[in-house]
């Protein structure tokens, strides 16, 4: 039985978002920008009006305001696009139990089978985008396809707020005169690996022979073969479905470059605090600790090392990262952003007891920190603070999980 | 704006009156809608009650008003959209 499946966009989301709360920045050219100060000063999202003046996402501020000198400038505001977020997703849900989130504004739809509901997909998407502005302000492009590829391919067709149908009778002259960049999974390094085999479109990715596509990329290439014909039976999740998780991480970039051990050692045990938090939240210890490491000059590269015994403390963790980074790190370089990954995840949910004594004081350690996130919890993530974050105020006002925001990592099934 | 509200016993909330800014008490005589809505003029979503409202002091108006009560963590926040 062929499928319905919407994938539904929410247009320009955190401008859109703002411009609900503050009715007088409707109509003019908005950026939703990270802090300068803090160097996170990148275009996270624009209005329509913004984007006429070539302002995309991922613009530095000072780019996007010699593009143009009226852009208003807004700080972001995470709770309130994660409440819009969730209150999308409740409407969705009315419509069925199928609803698959893709980051904060995206989500994909199944509707199959349901016609005498709700009428045929393209009815039910306009009714949808109609409650969505009624009830939430904000607008939505939908895409409405016969699998989860081609629909979100609809959605971003025209915008915003229009329903875009691709049916496996059009798909061929709607879809393959694209830029085989707009495909799902086709990113960067995919796309110039196609290029350099005179493939551009995604008509032609399709017409190429599969054989080539592998031997030139792999098991992924005969995936965004198939999405490229029109072939994905990938479902969508029902809700509730819960990814396996396969690592834990945090990183930022610090708000000035990093030159001396200290402050690599203050910003790396910040973000192993968080990650830390996160494990023994969701009952994991790692086995592995990865870092990612990025230079003033932009250039990046990681490295691991496997721990002695498993664990998920900031300590261990924290500490193993930062002689991981201090070992690979040439000095004469600052460093501009620093990651630290906890991978190779076990269930701690029934420990195995150990008589071991650095196992003990590992236990002891992580009675201590667990203490810890409670004070946090209970007064403010300040309220309790390592001595070596004294020794650096600036760089240690850093509190990862509330300014963490959910990124999607992409990745391919079978 | 303070709001005196009523819930019953199964959470279902009704507005009784709101006291604004300037002090002026209004009471609500009638809720005659409620649903979920967002509103454009003012910024903010949530559940929209449509009510008609009198204001004892002067004489007895009925005007129509759309307040908004907006759910949020952890404060709720009404609104009203002034014409």
């Amino acid at each position: 039985m062929e499928r319905t499946i919407l994938h539904s966009d929410l247009n320009s989301f955190y401008a859109s978002v703002e411009c609900l709360y503050n009715p007088s920045l409707r109509g003019k050219p908005v950026s939703v920008c990270g802090s300068v100060e803090n160097r996170h000063g990148i275009v996270l999202a624009s209005t329509p009006e913004a984007k006429k003046f070539g302002i995309k996402t991922g613009d530095a501020v000072w780019q996007a305001q010699q593009k143009c000198k009226e852009l208003v400038i807004v700080e972001p505001h995470m709770d309130r696009y994660i409440r819009h977020s969730k209150a999308t997703r409740e409407i969705y849900s009315d419509y069925s139990p199928c609803v698959e989130p893709y980051g904060l504004d995206e989500n994909w739809i199944d509707l199959t089978g349901t016609d005498h509901l709700f009428g045929s997909g393209a009815i039910a998407a306009d009714e949808i985008r109609k409650k969505i502005f009624k009830e939430l302000g904000v607008t939505v492009s939908i895409g409405v396809s016969f699998n989860k590829s081609m629909a979100k391919l609809g959605s971003d067709m025209r915008k915003p707020d229009f329903t875009n149908i691709i049916s496996k009778d059009n798909f061929k002259e709607v879809v393959w005169p694209l830029p085989a960049s707009d495909l799902l999974f086709v990113g960067r390094a995919t796309t110039k690996k196609l290029w350099d085999m005179g493939i551009s479109t995604i008509g032609q990715l399709a017409n190429t022979s599969p054989d080539f596509i592998k031997r030139r990329l792999g098991k992924n290439g005969i995936g965004v073969w198939q999405y490229a014909n029109g072939i994905d039976d990938d479902p969508v999740s029902v809700t509730g479905y819960k990814r396996e998780i396969k690592s834990v991480g945090n990183s930022t970039t610090a708000p000035r470059d990093l030159i001396t051990p200290d402050e690599i050692r203050v910003t790396t045990m910040i973000l192993a605090e968080s990650v830390a938090e996160r494990m023994r939240e969701k009952n994991f210890k790692c086995q592995v600790v990865q870092v990612y490491i990025r230079y003033s000059n932009l250039m990046s590269f990681e490295r691991q090392v496997k721990l002695p015994f498993p664990s998920c403390t900031a300590q261990r963790i924290g500490n193993t990262a930062t002689n991981l980074i201090l070992d690979n790190w040439t000095d004469t370089m600052p460093l501009r952003s620093i990651g630290v990954r906890a991978c190779n995840l076990l269930s701690s949910e029934y420990p195995q007891l150990s008589l071991l004594p650095e196992v003990q004081l590992e236990q002891k350690q992580e009675d201590l920190e667990v203490a810890m996130q409670d004070i946090r919890r209970r007064f403010g993530h300040f309220a309790v603070q390592r001595g070596i974050m004294i020794a650096d105020p600036h760089l240690s006002d850093l509190d990862p999980r509330r300014e963490d925001s959910a990124q999607t990592v992409a990745f391919f099934k079978g | 704006m303070d709001v005196i509200e009523y819930r019953n016993a199964l959470g279902k909330l009704t507005p009784l009156s709101f006291t604004w800014t300037d002090g002026t008490k209004f009471e609500i005589d009638e809720v005659l809608d409620v649903c979920r809505a967002a509103s454009l003029k003012v910024g903010g979503f949530g559940q929209r009650y449509k009510v008609r409202i009198s204001n004892d002091e002067k004489e007895i108006y009925n005007k129509i008003r759309y307040m908004y009560l907006e759910e949020g963590e952890p404060i709720e926040r009404w609104f009203i959209e002034a014409k």
